[in-house]
């Protein structure tokens, strides 16, 4: 019988890319000369489950080192060694290496070592310098012995430890496996190991997959206690465990010996009692990857657009799911029923109330559905501590990074997809839009400037600013440039706000020298095309030297949305319920023309601008007198706005898909539906419609003043 | 040593077989105001009649709208408006191509309206030609060759121009 681990990997990869995210939010929160063991507890524990699980997946290259870093985590975490900025610093490149590593493996690649050597290298000579507090804390060191280290056994007041390990029959059943903590307990000092055979049933009892060994182990270390059942800790409950200690100090010469005989020992002891799947698990990776490579060549492509195609739920919605799936069973049950025998019209009745009933269920469903895509947005803002922290310390700038509203929830396909232009806008920030100290003294502001990330939702948008309180842009700069690229002409008269949009064009880029954070020119266009692929916006408004804000609104699912049809001409659209405040039949004296080309509405003590959809979508037949058509006023990020249609017909869900997947982008159009008889219909994008009809912001300003004169 | 001899001829037959069956390729064919176009049959993912369309605002003309293929949206495209020809009206024999082509941005699926399907015909690449590179006509780059079948001349069809909008 063989275990095929292979169908584990996706968890292990999962499990320890999230103890890496979980290192580096500790890492970042650790302050130098910090005694704060609860988080250097969850940092060891991060390393040593990924240690743990590398090592029973066979991934040795990332069992060994995170070994090493385990050994100097270790020695802080009791207090022997003080952490310093330069340890933080290290052990954050650790994860990175960590990171890089088991992504390789995950896409079945063979991971480069050089990185970890390196900084292998780096933990070895903290361990081993000057400053180490005793030698005893080097024996600890990994695999990556430097020959130097039997010396320090010897040296140091080793003790010989008899262990009685007698493990129950189902220890491989639980997931362990003795040679990893035999491994382990060699690394301790010099080892010998015996086995009992004693427990062996006849062999045609043998149960292949349980274990019947015990084993008596002679450790001479110089460790503690502590150290030997912590590499039990894990099967503990699974065995008799019996650690006894010879106080005796051993003589150097008896402890050479040792080490002369050990390695003949650990090798040749352990493997052979091995029963048959534990081999099966042995051979190294790369030999394994090899094999599946020879299997598939495009398996590792494959690999690599597989990425992050699970995702963790939690319980409560999956229970809510299974209440409502319950209670969709009944409903079916019930109608089946009600369709049974002779049709009269009191069972009529009941069907039409059990087909409500269903439909309501239906609904729930999708709803509850729909909850299990929606995922905090912590899972994207808590990567950029890190990110402000690396930044700013090649910038020599000092940042604090403030997140605000971690817990609202978005869609994960627009969270995967929200990253990258966030990263990009915050590295904006932090290059462009934050002064230097001493500058930020100057202008009299603190010494350290502050980003702030703040996510609420609003209507059936989320909204996420990226706040600094920077220099802000400065709008004769854009403009100089923008005059130089020969993106606007002299002659062309732009407020203020206009200007400071210019960035977001192709080849703009105010930094006068380019650095490798940002500055190429190829960023805000980017950033901004990117949003405007998830059907999203990206505005900016800035004061100078009071900072800047960038305001990313984004739909909160890509998927569904509830809509009102409506008909221009021929045509029907829908527009999206959320951003509808009201639909009216307007009077001719609540209409004004101004300037001959912009109509109002005068609702209240607000002039709304009225936008003739079948002008700006070009169709003809539609209702042009503006009191036989219908207004329907919509919330925009330009203010109120009303669309003139012709008639508004039924409010309904639907499903949205894509006109790009096989068109292409229409201004003005989110994307498209199927109606319930099989026709498309297009989904109105308002910001769009807006732009297309080229309604500025300050144009609407301008009427909003005239309503209040 | 024979036995050697013949895995050789062997061989060589094999190849020579590939090859020929590489340089085979199977063209289906359309007639569009008399003239006849060919585009390969393996771009082709199902022929239909033409059904009612919902158009896209501001596209251009020879794009007729966008239609439901069993769930996915697919626009489609006049082939007459696209070559500058005069429109007809649709009748019963106006069929809808449905191909799926490898763009620059993608995979797309596209309807192309046509008059009427003809034939299907195995052609040679090398017996085919390249059109007169003469002449300011538009429409040249949408060519990709000229080949004779019998007396006839077949225009065969760049998709991947005819189809890439902007």
């Amino acid at each position: 019988m063989s275990i095929d681990l292979s169908q584990f990997y996706e968890v292990f990869f999962e499990e320890s890319f999230e103890g890496l995210d979980i290192m580096e939010h500790e890492l970042l929160a650790l302050k130098p000369g910090s005694k704060d063991s609860e988080t250097l507890n969850t940092i060891f524990r991060a390393a040593h489950s990924i240690k743990g699980g590398s090592g029973t997946f066979g991934f040795n290259v990332v069992a060994d080192f995170t070994h090493d870093l385990e050994t100097l985590l270790d020695q802080i975490r009791e207090g022997t060694r003080t952490i310093e900025s330069e340890h933080i610093d290290l052990f954050l490149k650790t994860v990175d290496c960590l990171r890089d590593m088991l992504t390789a493996l995950k896409n079945s690649e063979e991971p480069d070592t050089t990185v970890a050597n390196d900084i292998s290298r780096q933990i070895l000579a903290i361990l081993n310098d000057e400053g180490t507090p005793s030698s005893n804390n080097t024996a600890q060191s990994g695999p990556v012995e430097p020959p130097s280290q039997s010396q320090d056994h010897s040296n140091g007041g080793s003790k010989r430890w008899h262990i009685s390990f007698k493990p129950q029959s189902h220890l491989f059943k639980t997931g362990n496996e003795p040679i990893f903590m035999f491994q382990e307990l060699a690394d301790l000092g010099q080892m010998s190991i015996e086995a009992d055979f004693s427990h062996l049933p006849p062999f045609h009892d043998l149960q292949p997959d349980d274990s019947y060994l015990y084993w008596q182990i002679e450790l001479i270390a110089d460790c503690e206690k502590e150290k030997i059942e912590e590499i039990f800790e894990w099967v503990l409950d699974d065995c008799e465990l019996e650690i006894r200690c010879d106080d005796a100090d051993l003589p150097d010469s008896q402890a050479d010996d040792i080490t002369d005989e050990q390695p003949v020992e650990v090798e040749a002891a352990p493997e052979p009692l091995i029963p048959e799947p534990i081999i099966e698990v042995a051979p190294p990776v790369a030999e394994r990857l090899a094999d599946t490579n020879a299997v598939s060549e495009s398996g590792a492509a494959q690999s690599k657009k597989a990425e992050s195609t699970s995702i963790r739920v939690s319980i409560e919605k999956v229970d809510s799911l299974i209440n409502m799936v319950g209670e969709l069973v009944i409903t079916q049950a019930m109608l089946s029923q009600y369709s049974e025998g002779e049709f009269t019209e009191n069972r009529r009745m009941l069907m039409l109330e059990g087909l409500s009933q269903l439909a309501h269920n239906t609904r729930e469903l999708q709803e509850s559905v729909m909850q299990i895509r929606m995922l905090p947005i912590s899972h994207v803002f808590n990567r950029f501590p890190r990110l402000v922290r690396d930044i700013s310390q090649k910038l020599g700038k000092k940042v604090e990074l403030k997140l605000l509203g971690e817990t609202t929830e978005l869609d994960k396909t627009v969270m995967e997809k929200i990253s990258d232009p966030m990263v990009h806008l915050i590295r904006n920030s932090l290059d462009h839009g934050l002064e230097k100290p001493d500058e930020r003294l100057a202008a009299g502001k603190e010494e350290t400037g502050t980003v702030t990330l703040n996510a609420y939702h609003q209507g059936g948008n989320i909204v996420i600013k990226i706040i600094d309180d920077g220099k802000g842009i400065n709008p004769e700069v854009v403009k100089q440039k923008a005059l130089d690229k020969g993106l606007i002409q002299s002659s062309d008269e732009l407020t203020e706000q206009e200007i400071i949009d210019l960035i977001f064009l192709p080849g703009f880029s105010t930094a006068t020298e380019v650095s490798d954070l940002s500055g190429r020119g190829v960023g805000m266009d980017v950033v901004r095309r990117n949003i405007q692929e998830l059907n999203g916006t990206v505005e900016v408004s800035s004061e100078r030297d009071v900072g800047s804000t960038f305001t990313i609104r984004l739909p909160l699912t890509l998927a569904i949305l509830d809509g009102q049809l409506v008909t221009v001409g021929k045509n029907t659209y829908i527009i999206p319920l959320v951003n509808i405040i009201e639909s009216i039949q307007m009077t001719p004296d609540q209409l004004n023309n101004v300037g001959g080309d912009m109509e109002l509405f005068r609702q209240r003590d607000e002039y709304i601008p009225i936008l003739r959809l079948y002008q700006i979508f070009n169709h003809d037949g539609a209702v042009e007198n503006l009191t036989q058509g219908i207004l329907v006023i919509v919330d925009s990020e330009y203010g109120h706005v009303g669309l003139l249609v012709d008639d508004l017909l039924a409010q309904q869900q639907v499903v949205i898909k894509s006109l790009e997947a096989n068109y292409q982008r229409v201004e003005g159009i989110s994307g498209a539906t199927i109606l319930g008889d099989g026709t498309i219909s297009l989904i109105i994008d308002i910001g769009g419609v807006i732009s297309l009809a080229g309604l500025k912001k300050h144009q609407r300003k301008q009427t909003r003043h005239m309503a209040v004169s | 040593m024979v036995t050697e001899q013949l895995d050789q001829l062997q061989k060589q037959l094999d190849k020579q077989q590939q090859e020929h069956s590489v340089s085979q390729d199977q063209y289906l064919t359309f007639f569009m105001a008399g003239e006849e176009y060919g585009i390969d049959i393996l771009s082709i993912q199902e022929i239909r009649g033409f059904d009612a369309t919902t158009s896209i605002p501001n596209a251009p003309d020879f794009i007729q709208g966008v239609m439901n293929l069993r769930g996915t949206i697919v626009p489609i495209v006049d082939l007459r408006l696209r070559f500058g020809l005069e429109q007809i009206p649709y009748g019963d024999i106006t069929v809808v191509i449905v191909v799926k082509v490898k763009l620059d941005e993608g995979e797309k699926i596209i309807g192309m309206v046509v008059d009427s399907v003809s034939d299907v015909y195995s052609v040679n690449q090398s017996a085919s030609t390249k059109a007169p590179d003469v002449g300011e006509a538009d429409n040249r780059e949408f060519v990709k060759g000229l080949v004779s079948v019998g007396d006839k001349m077949v225009v065969l069809l760049d998709l991947k121009k005819i189809l890439t909008f902007n």
